[in-house]
């Protein structure tokens, strides 16, 4: 536990991700199995355990601390788990505990054979040996995912990184491993094959597109492509076989929990299929934020289910009735496609249309007619293409609408981490509420008011992010820990893929991707956009 | 804080005829006092910081020596919290109450061990008055920054730490655990670093950063430490150091939200203030049955005591925060 719990420690402080990377490589390296494998489980799916912390914590420190002084402490610290760590006292005198080691391996054992009156005294009993951060550790570990800024993308990077193997061959194979992962440990070290995932259902890595540049345009011959919409939701693989149904995002992780009206739908099927995950009602495309309200969740309300309703729009199909289509030409699984939607279409679906067209010209023109919810872009595909996992260049371009605009005002900066933390590096700008009148344009403070309207910490050069930390240092107005407010004589023009109504802000907008697209130096700040300007920029039906 | 029989503040605010010091923080020695006492250490910093000027006058008084002031009698004794920290024993009319400025009760290389003094009334402070707040052994964590100098030769560790007290106790710290490289120093630490020297603390090699300048080769003092004020540490003046490390030695660092919020890389929970068992067995130890909780977290350590049935309240005394430590 304690080398799992120096680990911890070190990723909660380490800013840069290649340090990560390091980090939990030479861990995973240098541990032994099977405490190795338990730790993987713990920073990609967790254990599975379940334990009630939530219940079971609070009576278990009533029993060593004055409950008022344990609400002061937990009201100061912010997090139960810690503050139990740094608040239990081992009793001297030990209880003959149900078990004597702290190894990751023991640990899971104990609680998984452990019954309901039987955990909060083995939890006791292990508290007891051992110090505030195995303490710590332990309490993350058994309470589901413990979140010290790693993904379970980055504990598969370290993996695949640690022993040469690309990260594609392990996601393909992970969703059918079980904890603590000793086939894939005994493969990767060369001691056994590779894990056949048999009749489970798998990941298999995605195919990406790129972005298409005006350079890239000369090599694209429109008789070999195809062109459908671009959704703006989330990339999904709908993976089914055998009775069991995973629904994965586009870096593998599972998010069945979240979406289970689309794993029933699936549920039966010997299919993957690959789509855009989106919010629909009535068939119509819902924005953005309504995704969002569905995501990252580990459990799902019935009332997040009708006000919410989830719909994946089919784009391409990788494998039906244990035939592996991906080595086909698009144009040929798009036909399957077809063919099988129309035959047995789950709930829940539908296939993207192809948008016809003979010259790029026809698409320009059809596009600035679609300006609907929904549409991020166009994607061109080479109808010879293969599925390829990865971002195989010269086969699938996303062709993005390009970015819009807005002159806002820089208000507030925040210091940056890592090598930016000298630096002022993450900007909050807002737009008026009102125009300031021309006349007061030299202290446009006084008269209009801003509203914030978004937060970018990109875009700019590093030649940029000296001036503009010079010009945050030379015009502070307050100081708020590691954020300054700044006088409002910046204007930065702000790029963003799309603007969506917001109630978590102020201004009841809120930008995708925003980016810093240019410093207007030259440009008084009376003379940024006002609210009303941003408002016209919203999709229609938002 | 004013000591009517004695007619004179403690640790004043603001100017006052006659003010006896602490110890040398900025929140508790002020300058512009009439007439100071307080420990030889105390007034050599007061001088270093404010100018020799600073006072009217000023009467230094070592530990254990005694003096008549109006109708009580006043002691100093060691606190253990920096060079020449001290609590102030005061007796008058048959009953002795002693006020503990800042202390700690851990070993410190650099200043006086804690001395506990049986007495009626305890004034004590409550910085780290939550029973979260459980320091490390302090040498312990400088063997932790140590071992990560060695770990990263091609980076600078940045150690963020009061100038004075924490920043010299640091080093001496580095020093027992046999860290003998060249230790720099961020210009607004070499004053009182000096100092310490003056008065017989042997530091080792310790150099102003700019005596190296940035652009020769080595300038960016890559596997080295540069010991800084926090504040520095965001500053424009650490650009010239190779990816630093920051580092930041101080009791907040027992607290992972403290630790994200300044963006700490290697938090060392080393303070000069005294932890929570270390404040509960102090007040135990003077037996006194009336104590007055200062500055900090009062609420908890009152509630404490109350429960162990001591008189205790708590004195809202403002200006002593101590974000810095």
């Amino acid at each position: 536990m304690q080398s799992f719990a120096r680990l911890l420690d070190q990723l909660a402080t380490t800013p840069s991700r290649n340090r990560k990377l390091v980090l939990l490589s030479h861990y995973l390296t240098s541990t032994p199995d099977p405490d190795r494998g338990y730790a993987l489980a713990a920073l990609t799916d967790g254990l599975g355990l379940s334990i009630p912390l939530r219940r079971i914590l609070p009576d278990l420190i009533a029993g060593s601390i004055d409950p008022d002084l344990y609400r002061m402490s937990r009201d100061y610290v912010g997090d139960t788990a810690e503050t139990v760590s740094l608040l239990w006292q081992p009793r001297a005198a030990r209880h003959p505990g149900p078990i004597r080691s702290t190894r990751l391996a023991d640990v899971v054992d104990a609680f998984t054979a452990a019954d309901q009156k039987q955990v909060p005294l083995l939890l006791a009993a292990l508290l007891d040996d051992l110090d505030i951060s195995g303490r710590f550790a332990l309490l993350k570990l058994i309470g589901g995912a413990p979140r010290v800024g790693v993904s379970a993308r980055l504990a598969k990077t370290a993996l695949a990184e640690a022993y040469g193997t690309p990260v594609a061959d392990i996601e393909e194979i992970w969703h059918a491993l079980d904890r603590p992962y000793l086939a894939l440990f005994d493969w990767l070290e060369g001691r056994g094959p590779r894990p056949d995932p048999g009749r489970r259902p798998v990941f298999r890595p995605m195919m990406l597109a790129h972005p298409v540049e005006a350079e890239d345009w000369p090599g694209l011959a429109p008789a070999s492509l195809l062109a459908e919409w671009k959704w703006d939701g989330i990339r999904v693989q709908a993976s089914a076989r055998a009775g069991e149904m995973r629904l994965f995002s586009r870096t593998g992780d599972d998010i069945s929990a979240a979406f289970p009206e689309i794993a029933s739908a699936f549920l039966g099927r010997d299919c993957i299929a690959d789509g855009e995950l989106l919010v629909m009602r009535d068939g119509v495309v819902a924005p953005f934020n309504d995704l969002q309200q569905r995501l990252n969740r580990r459990t799902v309300s019935l009332r997040m289910l009708r006000d919410y309703p989830a719909h994946v729009r089919l784009y391409d199909l990788l494998e039906l009735d244990g035939e592996d289509l991906r080595p086909l030409p698009f144009e040929e699984r798009r036909r399957r496609l077809e063919d099988w939607h129309a035959r047995a279409a789950p709930a829940l679906t539908d296939v993207s249309p192809l948008v016809p067209f003979a010259a790029f010209a026809d698409l320009e023109a059809l596009w600035s007619g679609a300006r609907a919810a929904g549409i991020e872009g166009l994607m061109l595909k080479e109808r010879a293409s293969p599925y390829l996992g990865g971002r195989p260049k010269g086969h699938w371009w996303k062709w993005k609408r390009s970015a819009q605009t807005l002159d806002c005002v820089l208000m507030y900066a925040q210091r940056g981490s890592g090598k930016r933390s000298s630096f002022y590096s993450d900007y909050t700008f807002g737009l008026w509420r009102q125009a300031p009148a021309a006349a007061e344009a030299r202290e446009p403070a006084a008269a209009g008011e801003l509203v914030p309207v978004g937060k970018a910490y990109s875009g700019f050069t590093d030649a940029e992010l000296r001036e503009l930390d010079k010009f945050i240092r030379n015009n502070t107005t307050d100081r708020f820990g590691p954020v300054r407010a700044v006088r409002p004589a910046l204007v930065l023009e702000v790029a963003f893929d799309a603007l969506q109504r917001s109630s978590r802000h102020k201004s009841g907008l809120a930008m995708r991707f925003p980016r810093i697209a240019r410093i207007r130096w030259d440009k008084p700040a009376a003379e940024a956009d006002t609210l009303e300007a941003a408002v016209k920029l919203l999709p229609e039906g938002a | 804080m004013w000591c009517a029989a004695g007619g004179f503040h403690i640790d004043p605010h603001r100017p006052v005829d006659r003010a006896i010091i602490t110890h040398g923080h900025a929140d508790h020695a002020r300058a512009g006092h009439r007439a100071v006492l307080a420990t030889p250490e105390t007034i050599a910093i007061m001088k270093e910081r404010y100018g020799a000027a600073c006072a009217g006058s000023f009467d230094a008084v070592a530990y254990g020596e005694t003096r008549r002031i109006g109708d009580a009698t006043v002691r100093l004794v060691p606190a253990g919290h920096i060079l020449g920290s001290a609590q102030i024993v005061i007796e008058h009319a048959g009953r002795r109450a002693v006020v503990s400025g800042d202390y700690k009760r851990a070993s410190d290389p650099t200043c006086a061990p804690f001395e506990v003094v049986r007495c009626d009334v305890f004034i004590t402070e409550a910085t780290f008055g939550l029973p979260v707040f459980r320091h490390e052994p302090a040498d312990r964590e400088a063997r932790r920054l140590i071992a990560s100098i060695a770990a990263e030769p091609h980076r600078t560790h940045l150690l963020g730490v009061y100038g004075l007290g924490k920043c010299q106790r640091m080093i001496a710290l580095l020093r027992a655990e046999g860290y003998d490289a060249p230790i720099h120093l961020h210009g607004a630490l070499v004053g009182l670093t000096r100092l310490y020297t003056d008065l017989g603390h042997d530091l080792g090699d310790v150099r102003p950063v700019s005596a190296t300048k940035p652009r020769e080769p080595g300038g960016n003092l890559a596997g080295g430490l540069v010991l800084c004020p926090p504040s520095a540490i965001a500053d424009r003046w650490a650009r010239r150091f190779a990816d630093p490390v920051t580092v930041f030695a101080s009791g907040w660092m027992r607290v992972r939200g403290r630790v994200r919020q300044r963006g700490v890389e290697l938090p060392l929970v080393v303070s000069d203030h005294a932890d929570w068992p270390e404040l509960l067995a102090t007040i135990a130890e003077t037996g006194a049955q009336d104590v007055w909780v200062t500055h900090g977290r009062e609420d908890a350590l009152v509630h404490q005591l109350s429960l162990t049935g001591r008189g205790a309240r708590a004195l809202a005394l403002v200006g002593f925060e101590d974000e810095g430590e």
